[in-house]
Order: structure tokens, then sequence, then C-alpha cells
């Protein structure tokens, strides 16, 4: 499904992703790890059509089709989404009439007509149920003022309301008690099926014990430095990371 | 001949037909003067620093219209809020429109000024208030001098009007280039509560040059809501200069939606003269090409325990230019006022300017007075994130810009009147967003 290729990436002229390669097919789930400041959320924003990040060298294919000319928002009709690690605030706009209107500004993307109201009303509503979302929630201004862990609860509703094809999760867990990391992932399982794939951005072992991932890739200094099964994540975990960073040449 | 000139052979040479009251004449003979003296107001004014009315004087005006010009309400039923049932008082080319205008004199008087300045049984109304606010500034007096027609709303003491009045002058064309000086009246006397709607607007693209003058008095307990919509072609300008006397317990908001035009300048001035006034001032200006929006605000605290809410929301492109000059003077007797202004504004070209400025005078010591004025653009972070869930570029800044512009609506009371500011926004951002904020 997603095909990145030699990628290299850099903003004000400092390279910052230095020949990435990763292949994740549908219905696998990939872990991303590395230390702060390795470049997995540059990775993430680059994938996602962040225009701020210049792509030097290198290409991304979603289904075999190229990215490098498309705008964020074509990126994401194709079905590629990202939660953010820090989700933006934007007072003045309802999560409802946000996702209502992401709903259907991808729908008229892909040529669809607006989904009826009565459609998305249910369809809301069983994706808060999902995610455990009160509804009170729903009519306040998107992020404006939520807390942390709401935050990322939020991303996940939007997923679940875009069922994307390629979902990257970037710290999805930082900022979620236990009984909400356990929802997060519980929904994040349900939406996950065999058309389509889940990166997850994480730092620690514990979201993996429950969104098992197929592969686990180390990012470190803009490369891939790593990559192994899920088993490679406890090993992280007990040693860090100074000794893969040690075998690294710069 | 220039315009000036023009103007001042023009007046002595009104018609003095129409019966006036003596001090009326008198009135007009003084402003006449005050404009002679003063003429048109440049940029060495410290009052219109921003704002060059020279491309608009420089122009031969037809001062007076040749009127009985008919124009169908299909036409003009666009500029109506038609959804609406409403009084209407229209306008064609300064030339009161019968059948279009819904006016009464069923417990309250929603009819002419020239009505009202003609007739005895409104002779004392007029003598208490007919330029009693107004001052004199040059392009006041110019106004006062030729006033003859506009709007006359008098509600009586304990009367609410249940439906919103609408005050529309609308400028046909059919001279090349036309001055029109309305000259409105609005009085709700003792808690009388009005809604009303106003609107100047050219009916196709021609050189129109609007400077009017809008007396309003609140008296106690009143409660007035006044709206301005001004999205005018690009060849239509308009010095508006609205001013308000509140008394005692009254509250009275003033809402000006500027979208189009060449050159708008709105001078909005407060007077509290009484204890416990609210009074609300609020603005959203969007822009572009090379329009030009000045808004200068004054309020005057003249009394203890007061409020005054400024929230102007301005969002300029191309090269449009904004002015904001906020001025609130806090009178040494005006203890425990508060009194709040915001000017936040968006610029989304790097051709387009705006000057704001807050002007403080306070005389008060026991008083709480906060301003804030911001130019940004729109955030990054948020249009990019909303295009990752999908939403266009153009879509995600009309979204923002709703969003920033936002808190302005919700003070709007006539919700048709709401909904159609909200789609003027989307049309004027070049959108169309499946829902109302
Ligand atoms: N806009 C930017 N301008 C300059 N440097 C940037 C910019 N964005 C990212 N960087 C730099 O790129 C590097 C990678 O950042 P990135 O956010 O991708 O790391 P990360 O792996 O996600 O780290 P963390 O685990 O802390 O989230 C960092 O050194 C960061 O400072
Ligand atoms: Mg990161």
């Amino acid at each position: 499904m997603l095909k990145i290729k030699d990628l290299h990436a850099s903003i004000d002229e400092k390279d910052i992703l230095r020949g990435i390669n990763l292949e994740i097919k549908a219905g696998e789930v990939h872990a991303i790890m590395g230390p702060n400041g390795s470049g997995k959320s540059t990775l993430a924003s680059v994938i996602a059509g962040r225009e701020d990040y210049e792509v030097t060298k290198g290409a991304i294919e979603l289904s075999g089709q190229p990215l490098e000319e498309l705008s964020a928002e074509e990126r994401a009709h194709l079905g590629i989404f990202l939660s953010f690690q820090y989700p933006v605030e934007i007072p003045g706009v309802s999560v409802t009439n946000f996702i209502k209107t992401a709903i259907n500004e991808s729908r008229k993307g892909k040529g669809l007509e607006d989904m009826p109201a009565n459609e998305m009303l249910k369809k809301i509503k069983e994706k808060s149920e999902l995610l455990e979302i009160d509804r009170k929630f729903l009519s306040r201004s998107l992020n404006d003022g939520f807390s942390g862990g709401e935050k990322k609860r939020n991303e996940i509703f939007q997923m679940a309301m875009l069922e994307p094809k390629l979902a990257i999760l970037d710290e999805t867990d930082s900022g979620l008690d236990i009984d909400a990391m356990r929802i997060v992932a519980d929904g994040v399982n349900t939406l996950k099926n065999a058309d389509n794939a889940i990166v997850v951005i994480t730092h620690y072992q514990r979201l993996l014990d429950y969104i098992v991932p197929d592969f686990v890739h180390v990012l470190y200094n803009g490369r891939i430095v790593k990559s192994g099964g899920k088993e490679l994540a406890l090993e992280l975990e007990a040693k860090g990371y100074d000794w893969i960073k040690s075998d690294v040449t710069v | 001949m220039e315009l000036k000139e023009k103007l001042l052979s023009s007046f002595w040479g009104l018609d003095s037909s129409v019966e006036v009251a003596e001090h009326i004449n008198d009135l007009r003979g003084d402003a006449i003067k005050v404009f002679e003296q003063y003429g048109f107001p440049s940029k060495k004014q410290e009052a219109w620093k921003y704002t060059s009315l020279n491309k608009i004087v420089n122009r031969d005006y037809v001062l007076e219209p040749k009127g009985d010009i008919a124009v169908d309400f299909n036409q003009v039923k666009k500029y109506f809020l038609h959804d609406l049932d409403s009084y209407a008082i229209v306008f064609i080319d300064g030339v009161y429109s019968a059948h279009l205008s819904q006016t009464t004199h069923d417990g309250m008087d929603i009819c002419l000024l020239s009505a009202a300045l003609t007739k005895p049984r409104f002779r004392a109304i007029i003598e208490n208030y007919f330029n009693k606010a107004a001052n004199s500034e040059s392009m006041v007096s110019l106004n006062t001098a030729f006033a003859s027609e506009g709007a006359f709303v008098y509600i009586p003491k304990h009367k609410s009007v249940e439906k919103p009045i609408q005050i529309i002058h609308f400028s046909t064309g059919n001279d090349s280039a036309l001055l029109l000086q309305p000259r409105n009246l609005i009085i709700a006397d003792e808690n009388a509560h009005v809604q009303i709607i106003e609107r100047y607007q050219s009916l196709s693209s021609h050189p129109v040059f609007t400077n009017v003058v809008t007396e309003i008095f609140g008296e106690k307990r009143s409660q007035i809501d006044y709206y301005k919509v001004q999205n005018d072609f690009e060849d239509a300008s308009l010095i508006d200069h609205t001013f308000i006397n509140q008394e005692t317990e009254s509250n009275c908001s003033v809402h000006t939606f500027s979208f189009g035009g060449k050159l708008i300048r709105n001078n909005l001035n407060f007077s509290q003269n009484g204890e416990h006034v609210e009074s609300t001032l609020k603005g959203i200006t969007i822009i572009g090409e090379k329009q030009h929006v000045d808004h200068s605000t004054l309020v005057n605290h003249n009394s203890p325990n007061c409020e005054s809410h400024q929230d102007y929301k301005g969002i300029f492109g191309d090269q449009s230019t904004g002015v904001f000059n906020g001025r609130i003077i806090v009178d040494k007797l005006a203890q425990k006022t508060n009194a709040f202004q915001a000017n936040n504004n968006i610029l989304i070209s790097d051709k387009a300017t705006i000057n704001t400025k807050p002007q403080l005078e306070i005389f008060a010591d026991d008083v709480k007075c906060s301003h804030g004025c911001t130019v940004g653009q729109l955030d990054e972070d948020a249009l990019f994130y909303m295009r990752t869930r999908g939403i266009p570029k153009k879509e995600a800044q009309a979204l923002l810009t709703y969003a920033f512009a936002n808190n302005v609506l919700e003070t709007v009371k006539i919700p048709e009147l709401k909904q159609r500011i909200n789609k003027l926004i989307a049309n004027k951002l070049g959108v169309n967003i499946g829902f109302n904020l």
C-alpha cells in the first residue's frame, strides 16, 4: 500500500530525513520508534503532505500512485490520515461541524454527494460511543481547552469517522491515562481490517501491548537503522537506544 | 467647478418652498458656514490621516437626482431580508419609494424624516432631538446643511416593535455620478425596544458618494439593536456618521458588516449620559482588491457604572487597506466604568495593510479599561491540520476565517440576518460551507 523509497527531506536547508525506505502492505501494523528528534514526526508530516518540508530526493507512493505532486487534502482524499502528536486548537469551530465538513469535503474530493444528515448523525453517535466520548464534548470548539488526553481521543474519533486506508498515529498514547489508552487502542483495533494499514509512532511498549505491530522500525538520525518484529520493541524497552546508536556509522 | 464650490452654490439655491421650522433653517445656515470654512477633510488632519477623500471628491457629482425612478421589487429583492417580516423605509436616489416601503403611524412612527421635519405634530420631537447628537465636524455639517430626507423612527414609551425595520437607500446609476446625503433620526423612548437593519446600496456599478448622518436616541431602559450591512459595488463610497445618545439603563448595540465598496468610513460615536448604560460596538470587515474601510469609534463615558464593549475583526486581502481608530474617553465623573476594546486583524495578502490605534483618555480613577489589537496571518498549523482531514485549502481558510469572526456574529439577534451575513462571508471568501455557525 505505502512505498517509501530513499526519501530525503529538509527544512530551511537542514536535512532531517536522510534516506528512508519503508514498505507497508494492507492489513499490516507498523510501529516506528526512535529517540527524540530523530525525524518520526517529520516523516509523518511529509507523508501527509506538509509543504514546509522539501523532499530533496526519493519518492512516496500510495497504492502505486506517486504522492509528490499531491496536496495534503488530496492525500487525505486518497485515504491518508495523520493523528497529530500535538493536535491544533481551532476556537470557533465545533467538533461536529469540523468533522461534518471534513467528511463532506472528502466525499466531494472523491466525486460523491454530501453524506445524508441522518447517516451522519448515526455515524457520529456510533463512533463517539466506540471511543466513549461524551455528547457535550462534540459541541465544544475543536481541541480548544481540551486536556492532552481528550485531544488524542478526539483524533482517533476523527479517524473513526473518516475511515482512512493508512492511518499514522503520532504518539497518540502520550497524554492518555491507562483506561483511555485501552479505549483508544480498542477503537483502533475495531477499525483495523485487511484493507487498511496503521503506523504507530510511539516511545513506549505499552501501547504496542494493545495495538500489536507486525513490524517495528527504529528511526535514528533520519534513517531507519533497524527493523524487526514486535519483540524488537521489548528489546528497546529493556536496553534503550545506545546499542543501536553505536552500531550506526554516521 | 470644484465639488465644494458646487455644494455651496447649490445650498443657496435650495428649494425653500418646503416649510420647516425656523430653527432648522438656522441650523442649516450655521452648518453650511462650517463646511465653507473647513471643506473636505484632508490627510493632514489626525482623524483622517489614513483615509484620503481626494479621489472621491475630485469628481463631478449630480447633487439633485431626477427622482421618480421606478424600480421593480424583483430587481432589488436580494438586498432585502425578504424572508423576514419587517417594516421598510426605502429610498431610490434619495427619493422615498412608497411601493418598496412599509411604513406605519400605528402606535409608533416609522416613516420619513421629511414628514417629521414638516408636520406640526412632530414639532416637539424634532426640537428635542434633531441635530442634538450630531457634532459639527465639517462632513457632518455638510450633511446637516442639506438634511431633508431619510428615515424617521419614533418608538414611544414601553413599546416593543414586533419586527425589525429595514432602512435601505438605493442608488440607480441613472445619473452618471451621484452624491447622496441621507439623514436618519431614530428615537426609542423610555423602555422601548427596536431592531434596525440599514443598507446603502447601488444597483449597478457607478460612482456614488454617500455622506450620511444618523442620530440615535435611546431613552431610559430602551433597547436598540442596529445593524449596518455594507456590501456595495466597487465604485461606491460611504462616509457614515452615526451618533448615539444613551440615557440611564439603556442598552444599544451597533454591528457593522463591511464587505464591499470603494471607500468606507464609519464614524461611530456613543455618548453615555446616564448610569448603568451598556453600549456594544461590533464589526466584521472582509475586503480585498483596493478597497478601504476605516472604523473610527468614539465612546464617551460621561456617567458612572456604565459599560462599553468593542470587538472589531478585520480580514484584508489583495491590496486592501483598513483603519481602526478606537477612542474611549472616560470622564472624571464616570467612576466604575468598564470599557473593553478589541481589534483583531488577519492579513491574507502581504500587500494588504491595517492601521490600528486605540486611544484611551481616562480621567476617572476607579475604572476597568482593557484594549488590545492584533495583526496576524491565518494559523499555518491549523490550516495544515484541517487539510490533513480532507478540507481543501480554500475551504480551510474560510473555515478559519469564519471561526475568527464567529464571536462577532454571536450577538446578532435576528436569525435571518445572521444567516445572511454567514452567506455573505462565504461568498466573500469564495466558498460554500455546508453549515452555519
Ligand atoms: N520546522 C522545523 N524547523 C527546524 N527544525 C525542525 C523543524 N521541524 C523539525 N525540525 C527538526 O527536525 C528534527 C526531527 O524532528 P521530529 O519532530 O521529526 O522528531 P521526532 O522524532 O518526532 O521527535 P519526538 O520523539 O521528540 O517527537 C528535530 O531535530 C527538529 O528540531
Ligand atoms: Mg514527534
